[in-house]
């Protein structure tokens, strides 16, 4: 066992499963007709049957049931022919019928699985289940009303994929890259957009302490309220410190649900064991069993898209880019399909990757934009990768010509046109440069001359100022040198 | 005869002749509502305007050629089946100010042929009874004598057919809540097989055992009633992608040679010596016509009443949970949120719904879910086993619809479990989803009517009602008014 692997000066290993909500990305809701988009004015996108109105009932989203099917089929689980819902109870304001409309004894798909790379070792986390459940609505609470409450009841009924791990992760960093991961692989599928701020990707997870060598698991906490990537990892970090010294004190481990208060970095008791709902499933009698065809399945199957693990080990393999880099251009779909369209465009491999990883995801970064809304187009990559092989442009005038393609979609041909920033190769127009430039330094010549050599650095900036970042920054260099000598 | 007394098929030839107008109908029922509904109270809401408006509607296709079977027929619709823009209370206080935005597919079915609604019907709160006792509202009279319950659940739906408020009208039962009034009050009253109906619309008590069906004064009123109910609805995952025949002409089907199974379970010492001579005429009845008796066993009957109410209640407990004062219905008022929770179910709901949300609840709790419900599936089973068995040898099955004819008001309110054996005929009917009928078939000493149940397979509703009808046929029973 490793030393990131314990906690507690090497006493402890930590127990972690998770347990990850993901909207579907289905145009309907999973039991009605009603728009699942986000951000609509309060209860304008439900029906009778969303709000839990007298007599009416579900019907199932077929599309819910196939998105569910090729999640299963993409983390390597088997998909159950017959599967069935059923009523999880409970009151709260949110939830219309009283009961959540979810899976238990028979969920769709069960036994997966999904391998994270840790410290450049694959870890192969288990996946226990799979089920399809109704979201409920939320409830909205403003100081100004006083004493009541809002629920808006637009995300009631949206489907989700309830995707429960075994308990085989052992720190936070796994944690998160098991989450990172899950978003790959639902964003590849289409199944989920994975936004975690929004909520339509959610975690929750049951953490426990147990000594080095034993066996039996510790008692264990359930977090909630962790929406981005570094929530996990802090919250399981704070959790485990905590656990930890409730142990070291002699005192026991609560079994309860905490939530994770990011403003304060803390995790705090929401309830106890005690509190907990007995949720009363049973089989839900508004719905008949789910029955699924072996035909349907292997139609599903076949329609999958390449997945990130497969097209990363293809990107090692068929471009010869390190594993690094292929894992990166691999995270996304769009980011993977960029990069060979890139490359397909005659793009050198391992160049693509390094502008991509470079500049072009600097400046995405700095504008807070995705790939989806990126002007420059993945061709026009390759064209200036051509400029610089030609000896047209210099690394360095690169840079600038790629931003303003960056900026307005432009060739690379018409940016260096347009801006007259075709290098100079011509060798009386570098020397001429260079001899004014060495005409007025006889004292940097001098200390040159008597060993000082790091102002090499000095003369070519002089010269590439003149000839305004022009000049072919190889020839420059011959030609300096050689003048120098 | 006055134009309310009449049938469906009596009416409709009437109105398609033009010999009455649908208005000249109307006025015959408001008139008889107006007369004796003060004493029989079978209404929760009478719908007078609206119908008057509806019977405008249905005048215009009767002139123009296209009528429908229930163009211009007042109907009567139990208060559990949504009508839009209509109050829909289910006789609970927790939605007595409920008006739904939707319409009920069985009531979108009935208006697509332009039928009247004459009004809600009263029931037991939420379907939970056997006499419409437990109606947060009020009780309704048996128009047979007034001092006995009409049955229940659908009693109000019973009492306004067997009264002539109305032509027909809609039920739902869930464990003899269309059969069980249908016998109290002398008419007709068939549980189809489950799926053959959509419950899209009907308030749920417990969902895998509810199903609607007709009240009428014929077995012919009962076909023409589920020709235009029964199929399959894209709203109702539970209804059957089964074809409806045209049940009106299983009627006048011969008989001969119909094997007729008496299961002897539902025959034992002493039972009501009334209902046991009725039952067992109308068993030679139907021999004298051709039917060939056959003692059959259902031995898993003792069984039913208490899987029934682990099952159904355990359903209700959950399809109740809607009711909690957030989104409609009724609130009372609570310092904080679970406050008005527990405020507005202990006002809202009355003490039968409480009890039986209290049992489902309990039976499906951590802990006793394997013992209870799970149990009681197995049980559910094991009795849908017996009948499949039963129907390997006979073509329908006969019994009595209920242990006895209509009892005292009051007479079982205080003892909730005689109560619930009321409906020991017709329970396990429901637990196995085949369809029964109920059908007079004679008097108790005391002058109230007595119902003969038969039941048949699982989508086989012609075999039971081409079977009802030739008795009906031999018979006056039907032919009986109270005299009210």
């Amino acid at each position: 066992m490793s030393a990131q692997e314990t906690f507690g000066n090497g006493k402890y290993e930590a127990v972690i499963g998770l347990e990850v909500h993901a909207q579907m990305l289905t145009e309907t809701k999973i039991f009605c007709g009603c728009s699942t988009k986000f951000g609509a004015e309060p209860n304008t996108q439900t029906c009778p049957v969303d709000i839990g109105m007298p007599g009416v009932l579900p019907v199932l989203n077929k599309k819910a049931v196939e998105f569910a099917i090729k999640t299963g089929l993409a983390m390597g689980c088997r998909i159950s022919t017959y599967s069935r819902f059923a009523r999880k109870n409970y009151f709260y304001p949110d939830l219309p019928k009283g009961y959540q409309v979810s899976q238990y004894e028979l969920p769709i798909c069960e036994g997966g699985h999904i391998d994270i790379v840790v410290d450049g070792a694959v870890k192969r986390i288990g996946i226990t289940r799979i089920h399809m459940e109704e979201d409920a609505g939320k409830n909205i609470h403003e100081s100004s009303s006083g004493n009541y409450s809002f629920v808006d009841l637009n995300r009631a009924g949206v489907p989700l994929m309830e995707i429960v791990s075994e308990p085989d992760i052992r720190t936070p960093k796994e944690a998160a890259e098991y989450m990172r991961k899950m978003r790959s692989i639902l964003r590849y599928l289409g199944v989920c957009d994975g936004n975690m701020e929004q909520g339509s990707l959610r975690c929750d997870a049951n953490i426990s302490m147990r000594p080095v060598g034993q066996k039996e698991f510790g008692i264990r906490a359930e977090l909630k309220n962790m929406n981005s990537f570094r929530f996990i990892e802090k919250a399981l970090e704070y959790e485990i410190n905590r656990q930890i010294s409730v142990l070291e004190e002699g005192g026991k481990v609560v079994q309860e649900t905490r939530l994770w208060d990011s403003a304060a970095g803390v995790t705090q008791s929401m309830r106890t064991k005690e509190e907990a709902h007995d949720y009363r499933y049973f089989p839900e009698p508004d719905l008949v069993p789910i029955e699924v065809t072996q035909e349907w399945i292997k139609g599903i199957e076949a329609g999958l898209p390449e997945l990130p693990d497969a097209k990363r080990e293809r990107f090692v393999s068929s471009y010869g880019i390190p594993e690094y880099d292929a894992e990166l251009l691999t995270s996304e779909r769009a980011i993977s399909d960029w990069y060979e369209r890139a490359v397909t465009a005659g793009g050198q491999p391992k160049a693509v990757s390094n502008w991509m990883m470079g500049e072009l995801m600097r400046l995405l970064n700095e504008e807070n934009k995705s790939l989806e809304d990126c002007l420059l187009k993945p061709e026009q990559l390759a064209g200036m990768l051509k400029l610089m092989d030609n000896g047209t442009i210099s690394g360095k005038i690169a840079k600038t010509v790629f931003e303003e393609m960056y900026r307005g979609g432009k060739d690379a041909d018409a940016v260096v046109k347009e801006k007259g920033l075709v290098q100079i190769s011509d060798e009386g127009a570098i020397e001429k440069a260079i001899d004014e430039v060495l005409a007025r330094s006889a004292k940097e010549v001098e200390r040159y001359r008597a060993g000082d050599e790091k102002l090499i650095g000095f003369f070519v900036g002089q010269v590439m100022k003149a000839m305004k970042g022009k000049a072919n920054p190889q020839l420059l260099n011959d030609l300096l040198k050689r003048k120098l000598q | 005869m006055k134009l309310n007394e009449l049938t469906i098929a009596g009416l409709r030839k009437l109105l398609d002749d033009r010999e009455v107008k649908s208005r000249e109908v109307l006025d015959a029922v408001y008139k008889r509502i107006d007369d004796i509904e003060g004493t029989v109270k079978s209404y929760i809401t009478v719908t007078k305007d609206a119908a008057y408006r509806a019977a405008e509607d249905a005048e215009k296709a009767i002139r123009a050629n296209k009528a429908s079977p229930l163009t211009g027929i007042p109907v009567a619709i139990k208060d559990n089946m949504c009508t839009k823009g209509i109050l829909t209370t289910c006789a609970s206080k927790i939605l007595d100010n409920f008006v739904p935005p939707y319409e009920s597919t069985v009531t979108a079915r009935l208006g697509g042929q332009k039928y009247l609604l004459t009004g809600k019907t009263n029931m037991d709160e939420f379907a939970m009874g056997s006499s419409t006792e437990n109606s947060g509202f009020h009780t309704t009279r048996n128009p047979w004598n007034t001092e006995c319950v009409p049955g229940g659940s659908s009693g109000g739906s019973a009492a306004a057919v067997a009264a002539d408020e109305c032509i027909a009208a809609l039920g739902s039962d869930t464990g003899g809540s269309i059969r069980q009034p249908a016998s109290f009050c002398g008419i007709v009253g068939l549980k189809p097989t489950y799926g053959r109906v959509s419950r899209y619309g009907l308030v749920a008590f417990a969902s895998s055992l509810d199903q609607i069906g007709p009240l009428t004064k014929n077995v012919t009123d009962a076909a023409i009633m589920l020709n235009v109910i029964a199929g399959h609805d894209p709203l109702d995952s539970t209804s059957a992608p089964v074809e409806a025949p045209d049940f009106t002409r299983a009627l006048g089907r011969e008989i001969k040679g119909l094997r007729i199974g008496i299961p002897r379970e539902y025959f034992v010492e002493g039972m009501d010596k009334d209902v046991e001579e009725a039952v067992h005429g109308a068993i030679k009845r139907l021999e004298s016509l051709g039917a060939v008796p056959v003692e059959v066993s259902l031995p898993h009957t003792g069984y039913a009443v208490a899987a029934y109410y682990i099952l159904a209640t355990s359903e209700a407990s959950s399809n109740l949970a809607r009711y909690d004062g957030v989104k409609y219905g009724f609130r009372a008022a609570g310092k904080d949120l679970l406050e008005m929770y527990m405020n507005t179910r202990a006002q809202g709901f009355g003490a039968e719904v409480k009890r039986r949300i209290m049992l489902g609840t309990y039976a499906l709790s951590a802990g006793y879910y394997d013992a209870y419900y799970k149990k009681a599936q197995q049980v559910r089973t094991l009795i849908k086993q017996d009948f499949d068995n039963a129907f390997s040898t006979v073509d329908v099955l006969v019994t009595p619809t209920a242990p006895s004819a209509a009892f005292r008001i009051g007479e079982k309110t205080t003892d909730p479990l005689q109560m619930y054996l009321s409906d020991i005929f017709t329970i396990s009917i429901n637990l196995a989803g085949v369809p029964a009928i109920s059908i007079p078939c004679g008097f108790s000493k005391a002058g109230l009517p007595i119902g003969l149940q038969l039941i048949g397979k699982h989508f086989d509703e012609e075999t039971v009602m081409k079977t009802a009808y030739a008795y009906e046929q031999s018979t006056e029973w039907h032919a009986r008014r109270p005299g009210l």
